[in-house]
């Protein structure tokens, strides 16, 4: 009995978690259809969240680009399919590992900082302030934040993909792959739609990061541990969020190429 | 522009979070030119009233009215005009912490008025003057002493040059004299500018000082209204046992 109390709280606590996301990014909406869009804020928040990300998506990414070229590489070497091996690595780079890997990193980092900033505003009373001199925080605070999150994650993610390419690259000439081979594989196997599909996931994951964030940091309570778990539960339900949409993207695009 | 006489009045305001009633059917008024305090306990609900007159929550019934325009149906937006004359300095002054103090003064008319920067930075020194500051526009507010930060939280609610200042215990956590000087400032603002202010706090001997009417807040309503040596020299126990602040009577506290 009490077990089903439980789960029943919980799940009405996520319906109603739910609703005011959905409030919030109608609010937002209105907005921007509006065209009231803070261009200062937004560059700001541009800058915050793409240029100072681009040094750690870049390790990232190369890592993880060094990495699968070293797992194909040798099998694909030893199965006499050296040419399979570059191509596998951009389609998997571009179309999952790039926009994947770099919403990941993003909302470790800015997720978690715009929880917190937006939190700490919410606990000391600066959100409540902004109201009362007529200014709406969805305005001032949410819509650059979600403006920089779609327009920044596309970006960070070519980034992202270019540097996983060059550590692919890196290992394949390491083990033999030459500079011609990597070049006509990547050609070979990578399509635009590969490109442009990984772009569309990027720009949802961007987002699902800054509208989770600023929802989290908004309902902020209970002082410093309050914003403690904001941070926190904004980077878990990001996460969580990216994987389960990251299904359903890649099931809708390849449904979508599948007709072409 | 006709002469109204009562700035803010509140028609029995109820205000529940949840299944708690906070409000329980709150009246009040405050006069034009008239400094108004609400005294009472710690949570007993005093800044729930400032926050339903600037409309940051929405009673649960009753009505409020700003220079007679009653605020509890509005929405959001034509609510912002209301905040326009309506200004609450928060207890914390609630500073915006990643801009500095230019800015912060500077936030409500830079979003609401079309100025020119040298006819913004001319209203924010003005402004800055009147709270006694000087030179320290350029600081952020992290690097400024509590009752600076006060100060500067004054100042951004006079910049949208509103009509009635509302205080939320603004001379908590301050020492003897800054918390003098502050009362000195409230009722310097009444005389230079003819507002109307609102105060509210638990600081009876302080307030006594300065407000013109005080009204106690007990168990959600209005309990008493009256001039500073009327509610000293009240028969009624509640008001005896606050103004005294004897442990034994009618009030419990934990």
């Amino acid at each position: 009995m009490n077990a089903i109390a439980v789960v029943g709280r919980a799940t009405l606590e996520g319906l109603r978690w739910l609703g005011e996301a959905q409030l919030l990014l109608q609010r937002a909406l209105v907005f921007i259809v509006r065209g009231r869009v803070r261009s200062g804020e937004t560059a700001r928040q541009m800058a915050v969240l793409g240029f100072d990300s681009v040094p750690i998506v870049f390790l990232t990414l190369a890592s993880a680009g060094m990495v699968i070229a070293l797992n194909t590489a040798r099998q694909t070497v030893s199965m006499g399919m050296t040419e399979l091996g570059p191509g596998l690595v951009a389609v998997s780079l571009a179309r999952e590992l790039g926009p994947v890997v770099t919403a990941v990193v993003v909302a470790a980092r800015v997720g978690s900082a715009i929880a917190a900033e937006l939190g700490s505003m919410k606990i000391t009373d600066q959100v409540d302030a902004m109201r009362s001199l007529a200014v709406s925080p969805v305005e001032y605070l949410v819509v650059p934040r979600m403006v920089a999150g779609v327009v920044m994650l596309p970006v960070l993610t070519v980034l992202g993909s270019a540097a996983g390419g060059l550590g692919a690259y890196g290992i394949g000439s390491m083990q033999g792959i030459s500079h011609q081979v990597f070049i006509r594989s990547v050609q070979r196997f990578l399509m635009a739609s590969d490109v442009f599909g990984g772009l569309a996931k990027a720009a949802v994951f961007g987002f699902i990061i800054s509208l989770v964030a600023c929802h989290v940091g908004l309902r902020t309570r209970g002082g410093a541990e309050g914003v403690g778990r904001s941070t926190t539960s904004a980077v878990v339900i990001s996460i969580v969020l990216i994987f389960l949409s990251d299904y359903f993207l890649t099931w809708i695009l390849l449904s979508l190429t599948a007709g072409t | 522009m006709t002469q109204q006489e009562t700035a803010i009045r509140l028609v029995d305001v109820v205000y529940d979070v949840g299944d708690k009633r906070i409000l329980d059917g709150v009246s009040l008024r405050v006069d034009c030119g008239e400094i108004k305090a609400v005294i009472g306990l710690s949570g007993s609900g005093k800044t729930t009233i400032l926050r339903n007159i600037v409309g940051l929550v929405r009673p649960s019934a009753g009505h409020i009215y700003v220079e007679d325009r009653d605020i509890t149906q509005l929405s959001e937006g034509q609510m912002d005009e209301v905040r326009w004359r309506t200004a609450l300095v928060f207890q914390g002054a609630a500073l915006f912490d990643s801009l500095d103090v230019f800015e912060n003064v500077a936030f409500g008319p830079r979003h609401h008025r079309r100025l020119a920067e040298d006819e913004l930075s001319r209203l924010v020194r003005e402004k800055l003057d009147l709270v006694g500051l000087h030179g320290i526009e350029h600081q952020m507010p992290s690097e400024l002493s509590g009752g600076m930060q006060k100060r500067v939280a004054i100042a951004r609610a006079l910049a949208v040059e509103p009509r009635v200042i509302l205080f939320d215990e603004p001379t908590a956590g301050l020492d003897p004299i800054t918390a003098r000087a502050f009362e000195d400032l409230i009722v310097r603002l009444r005389q230079q500018l003819g507002m109307s202010c609102l105060v509210v706090s638990h600081d009876l001997e302080r307030l006594f000082r300065f407000v013109d009417r005080a009204s106690l807040l007990y168990g959600g309503k209005i309990v008493a209204t009256g001039r500073p040596a009327e509610l000293r020299s009240s028969k009624d126990e509640l008001v005896r046992q606050f103004v005294t602040g004897s442990v034994t009577g009618p009030i419990h506290v934990v």
